[in-house]
């Protein structure tokens, strides 16, 4: 499977998850947002960048408790919450923030 | 002949049963360049058999596996295009799975 | 839900076979499921923690990097033998994260405490 964006086309899983890291940038994130129906504010992009520096420095996507603890540590206490994450990602932090952000599927995510 | 090995000295006895054929090449790739580390059990072996063999180890798995600053001194190092050459050079090559 | 004690025992070199990543992918999704999990290594097991993974060359993921998450997820208790370490030439400062050095009889006892014991 694949997308297009600005007349580039980038491959996905069958899951809609971009095949190659690399691939992402902006534009495509902004793409992979719209077919999950989220308009991307400052706040979502605050979780985003943060999932691809803790990809970038662990090799993995987080699971979903240990990245509303570590959001909560460097983000602050209002924010490392399921309530507010869940907000944002209305059908999973993990699972769609990282679509978006162009990572694999969490580890542990079923 | 070279000889090709990819396992761990400390899994497998196939650097073992190499040495034991007496002379030839040796080249250590994936886990066999572990055979090639200063330090451990298996650095006296390899230091016998260098005066017998020309042991050689992949650049690209040593560097993987983080140990390219203690490699033992006479075995040489060489990348995938140093490794086509090496079965080249030698009239049979084998690998010892 | 009920929380059971996992040790999860390493013996495969990284990166020659899948073992050792698929024993922290193993790690990770017991500890996300707030199991009770510790890791084990010894025999070639030891060089997965070994410092300075270089990988490009050889075009596989270096998941030495992934140990450094597993504060993240709880899993604390990681135990490496003393035995196997010396046989390779390495100590605890050539890891790439904080351990335990154990007898190869104390990691026995730890195992024995287990319910659950996987080996890769």
């Amino acid at each position: 499977m694949a997308i297009e964006v600005n007349g580039k086309s980038y491959e996905t899983d069958e899951e809609g998850y971009l095949v190659s890291l690399g691939d992402w940038n902006e534009e495509v994130g902004k793409f992979l947002a719209q077919q999950e129906s989220i308009n991307l504010t400052d706040a979502h992009w605050e979780v985003i960048n943060f999932l691809r520096d803790y990809y970038t420095e662990f090799q993995i996507a987080p699971a979903v408790r240990v990245l509303t603890k570590a959001i909560g540590k460097k983000l602050g206490a209002d924010k490392g919450n399921s309530q507010y994450l869940y907000e944002l990602f209305p059908y999973g932090p993990a699972k769609q923030a990282c679509k978006i952000a162009g990572l694999p599927k969490p580890t542990g995510c079923v | 002949m070279l000889h090709i090995i990819n396992k761990s000295p400390y899994d497998r006895p196939a650097l073992d049963s190499v040495l034991k054929t007496g002379e030839g090449a040796i080249l250590l790739i994936e886990d066999g360049v572990y055979a090639a580390v200063k330090g451990g059990a298996v650095e006296a072996k390899i230091k016998t058999a260098l005066g017998k063999f020309k042991i050689y180890a992949l650049t690209p798995d040593i560097d993987a596996r983080g140990i390219a600053d203690r490699v033992i001194d006479g075995v040489t190092q060489v990348d995938y295009a140093g490794f086509v050459d090496l079965v080249a050079e030698n009239k049979t090559s084998q690998s010892w799975l | 839900m009920t929380t059971k004690q996992f040790m999860i025992v390493n013996r495969k070199a990284p990166y020659g076979t899948i073992y050792g990543w698929e024993a922290l992918e193993v790690v990770l999704i017991a500890a996300a499921f707030e199991q009770d999990v510790s890791m084990a290594f010894l025999d070639d097991g030891v060089y997965q923690l070994k410092k300075g993974h270089q990988t490009k060359g050889i075009e596989i993921k270096a998941f030495e990097k992934t140990f450094g998450a597993l504060e993240d997820y709880d899993v604390t208790k990681i135990y490496v033998d003393q035995e196997s370490l010396t046989e390779r030439g390495l100590t605890a400062d050539d890891l790439t994260i904080a351990v335990e050095v154990l007898s190869r009889a104390e990691i026995g006892k730890r195992m024995e405490e287990q319910d659950i014991v996987l080996s890769f």
